[in-house]
């Protein structure tokens, strides 16, 4: 009977404990729009925030302007104190005073709408310092940007190290929940303090690596190694690179020493202060897609089989956290696991931010320490000029940043730590970035000034031409132009011209809304899945994520053919006798909708469109402390979640406490008592038939 | 506890069907559908404890036949009030164990308007359920016993009484004042049927 009824007190305790059952419903409220701020670790240190394991409690307090701190940092008689902050007060200067003091239990943060006129960036005043070219070996006058201060509006607020969590809140009608609550209960009366129930908020996020990559490589390695269950605590941040060559090359053997390859490069990702929010319009978007526009205008050309030099469009991953995706190109060219190697390499053209031209100008940033070598110098010299006489007929301006100027932080840093490489970085800033919401999340569509006219639907709006995709599509027009000469073409390159059309596609598909139906037809059939969130370009840790799909599947619709094969020869192309599986790649993608059907057409697509491995070479080395490549990683976490509830005083705690005490000794007392008693109480009648002497 | 539990279980699955094969937005209906099961669950209840004095009744039959000296070592007045104990309990333990989860965690109920004092009042309502129970056994074994059909209508009116009284939450002095005299009341009743009287009462009080 006993082990019967645990058995089933026991299915009533869980039965109480799961989710959604309607005490719970009455006491929380919880917060499903909400984007944390998680722990990244490099070599030497941790950087992000942190939470208890059991969350964090505290009593919600709004600030909306600087003297609502003082309730918080002095004043409240109730911390530890969970701040609802205002956008526009998510400075460093507010940030460090809430870092300094244990009354704040944690943060969260209203998105600020309209973004802040100042600029706000999280990021580093210089990128990605020490990691590129520039150190005391090289360049000493510019490195840790001594010359030139990159990101001035950069407050390093990402770098730092918070010891309580920090949210985001994304959606306006949970602020006003919040806010609500907040009125209603925890408004001071008249100059004292507010009466308990107080409203409050839990903020979950605890992560589960501490110190650096050093201390967590290690602990996880001794887990997987020794342990039956491992209990891995964080992840190396690793993607993929996606490359493509205008003339097919061989993929998996080696390219010959004595052709040429001219590398076109940008990157791919962005990053900001919160775990998964990095629209990155300006940082990351713009040049790519611009890229993008010129393959596919330069594999228009007629002749390109002709051209002497080849050209390799790469797209790397991972750039913002200290050059993963080309430190690792670098590394594999120099170990010779790539097909090309390091001596092949013509001439590096890169696109950096390109968005946000003033007076049309574009500006040339070459290294000036390279250039004191003759050689380096001519060829620099013949490229520049190329891209000059290119940007004839165009209304681009372009215009040389100088000798005085380092490089901005680019790949290109990385490729010229191992050789000095002609090359030239485009961007729309010479001095400080343009940009002056740099690895924020306020580098969004409306930053780079794209524009739609209003009650669009949503295929009209993927159709229609924005004077932002115009400006791209004639930066793409003069690069795919300049590219086709430095190849050694000799024809009239005014028939090459970059789409608007598809640079306007591209640029609503990568930031306002992947799941529209150009993706939806370039994409393979079982991973459609991927379409349909906001758009957002982090790096992460599982990998390969949407924006590195995407990118592979428009290019290879951009630059790939259409071939008459079949569902089983294009999935498995070595069985098909003349496809040439090293040259090519083969992807068999859904295709579009046809407009009366449900149904959709599929067809195979041949393209030279291939994936590299974008990990750092610190963790193929096993050199976690390294200095001279990335070491960032991520750390590991259980659950992330944020809600609100009312709390009791503690008094009222106290007394509920005391009378359950109380009954409790008052019924052991009374049934001692009454048992002891029983026959004074108790006069049973003698019942007749049942006694029996 | 285990006849309790069944008669719940039952009783609650006429509910969910009844609820899922209704409109969901339809708030009276929801309304009107939850009063129905309450009354439904309460008959079913008592039907049940019909049910567990016939099994017992039975099984005082086997007893006496074991017993060596022909009288079972337990009287039907112990049964009826172990039968009455169980009950409360496992309706006492089912009312909160999940509330008692909850309480567990930070937060207090109120955010959506309701009162603070949910889990006080709560508690006492289980208390006096409890108590309830145990002495409608002891009625409802003496009322089937003795053929009396009035005690074993009364125990059912008193517990539809009850139960429906809650449905003036969260005005509750509406259920708890009303299920407290009626917890007295029959108190009072179950002492005397059990063979108290008032002068034991009294000789019990002063003998302290």
């Amino acid at each position: 009977w006993w082990g019967l009824l645990r058995g089933l007190l026991l299915v009533v305790l869980a039965a109480g404990s799961c989710q959604g059952n309607s005490v719970e419903r009455k006491i929380y409220i919880p917060l499903n729009k909400t984007a944390p701020c998680v722990r990244l670790l490099n070599a030497t240190h941790q950087i992000g925030c942190q939470s208890s394991i059991s969350g964090d409690t505290g009593v919600i307090h709004v600030v909306e302007k600087e003297e609502d701190l003082n309730w918080v940092l002095a004043d409240g008689p109730h911390p530890p104190y969970m701040i609802l902050l205002d956008g526009n007060l998510f400075n460093r200067r507010v940030m460090l005073q809430l870092k300094g003091t244990s009354r704040v239990s944690g943060l969260a943060v209203a998105v600020a709408k309209p973004s802040p006129p100042q600029g706000f960036s999280p990021g580093l005043k210089c990128p990605n310092d020490g990691f590129g070219v520039y150190s005391k070996d090289y360049g000493p006058q510019f490195a840790h940007c001594n010359k030139t201060v990159w990101n001035p509006v950069g407050s390093g607020l990402s770098y730092e190290d918070f010891d309580f969590p920090i949210f985001l809140l994304e959606d306006a009608n949970e602020t006003q929940v919040i806010k609500q609550c907040y009125q209603d209960h925890n408004v001071p009366r008249d100059g004292s303090g507010p009466e308990y129930p107080l409203c409050a908020m839990q903020l979950f996020s605890h992560m589960h690596a501490v110190t650096s990559t050093v201390t967590c490589m290690r602990r996880s390695s001794l887990q997987s190694t020794f342990s039956i269950n491992p209990e891995v605590v964080c992840d190396p941040l690793l993607d993929y690179n996606v490359w493509s060559t205008l003339q097919p090359i061989n993929s998996s053997g080696k390219v010959d020493p004595e052709k040429e390859v001219i590398i076109v490069a940008t990157r791919i990702d962005s990053h900001s202060f919160f775990w998964n929010i990095a629209p990155g319009a300006e940082s990351a978007v713009s040049s790519f897609v611009t890229h993008l526009a010129a393959a596919e205008a330069l594999h228009k050309v007629s002749d390109v089989h002709l051209l002497q030099r080849n050209i390799m469009f790469t797209f790397f991953q991972g750039e913002t956290f200290d050059y993963i995706g080309s430190s690792r190109m670098v590394y594999d060219m120099e170990k010779d696991k790539f097909p090309l190697r390091l001596d092949n390499i013509h001439s590096f053209v890169e696109l950096n931010q390109v968005a946000l031209r003033n007076d049309s100008i574009l500006w040339m940033h070459t290294d000036p320490v390279s250039r004191m070598n003759e050689s380096v110098e001519v060829q620099v010299r013949n490229l520049l000029d190329v891209l000059s006489n290119s940007s004839m007929g165009a209304n681009v301006t372009l215009q040389e940043a100088g000798y005085s100027q380092p490089l901005p932080p680019s790949s290109f840093q990385r490729f010229l730590r191992a050789r000095h490489i002609p090359g030239v970085v485009l961007t729309d800033h010479k001095t400080a970035f343009q940009n002056r919401y740099y690895q924020s999340m306020y580098d969004t569509p409306e930053n780079i000034r794209m524009q739609y006219p209003e009650g669009l639907s949503p295929e009209e709006t993927l159709e229609y031409v924005t004077d932002t995709a115009k400006s791209l599509a004639e930066v793409a027009t003069v690069v795919a132009r300049a590219l086709y000469r430095l190849a050694g073409g000799a024809n009239n390159t005014s028939a090459i011209q970059a789409d608007p059309k598809t640079v306007s596609r591209m640029l609503y598909g990568f930031l306002i809304k992947m799941n529209n139906s150009w993706f939806q037809s370039i994409i393979k059939p079982d991973i459609k899945g991927i379409l349909g969130d906001v758009p957002q370009h982090y790096v992460a840790v599982s990998s390969p994520v949407n924006t590195t799909y995407l990118v592979q599947y428009v290019l290879a619709n951009l630059t790939g053919t259409v071939v008459n094969l079949t569902k089983e020869e294009c999935l498995n192309p070595e069985k098909t006798p003349g496809s040439e599986k090293e040259m090519y790649e083969y992807a068999w993608v859904q295709g579009s909708l046809d407009p009366n059907s449900t149904s959709r057409v599929p067809y195979c697509v041949r393209s030279t469109v291939h994936l590299s491995k974008a990990l750092s070479p610190a963790f193929e080395l096993r050199q976690w402390g390294s200095t001279e490549y990335s070491t960032w990683t991520e750390s590991r976490w259980k659950e992330i979640r944020a809600r609100i509830f009312l709390v009791a005083s503690k008094e009222l705690e106290i007394i509920t406490l005391v009378v359950g005490i109380a009954i409790l000794i008052f019924s052991l007392l009374a049934t001692y008592f009454i048992n002891a008693k029983a026959d004074v109480l108790f006069s049973i009648p003698r019942d007749p038939g049942a006694v029996a002497y | 506890a285990f006849f309790w539990l069944v008669s719940l279980l039952l009783s609650s699955l006429i509910w969910f069907i009844a609820v899922k094969a209704s409109n969901p937005w339809d708030e009276p209906l929801q309304k009107g559908l939850l009063i129905f099961g309450v009354m439904f669950s309460v008959l079913l209840q008592e039907a049940f404890r019909f049910l567990y004095y016939k099994l017992l009744r039975k099984a005082i039959e086997g007893l006496v036949a074991l017993s060596e000296d022909g009288c079972s070592p337990i009287s039907i007045q112990q049964m009826a009030y172990v039968a009455g104990v169980g009950f409360g309990l496992m309706s006492g333990a089912f009312s909160m164990i999940n509330l008692l989860a909850d309480a567990l965690g930070p937060g207090t109920v109120g955010i959506h308007g309701d009162s603070q004092l949910y889990f006080l009042t709560s508690a006492f309502m289980t208390m006096v359920l409890i108590f309830l129970h145990t002495f409608w056994g002891i009625l409802f074994f003496h009322g089937c016993e003795h053929r009396h059909w009035w005690e074993i209508m009364a125990v059912i009116v008193m517990h539809l009484a009850v139960s429906g009284s809650t449905f003036c939450n969260p005005l509750y002095v509406g259920s708890l004042v009303p299920s407290y005299l009626l917890m007295a009341a029959a108190a009072a009743w179950a002492y005397l049927l059990s063979g108290g009287s008032a002068r034991n009462l009294q000789r019990f009080l002063l003998c302290k």
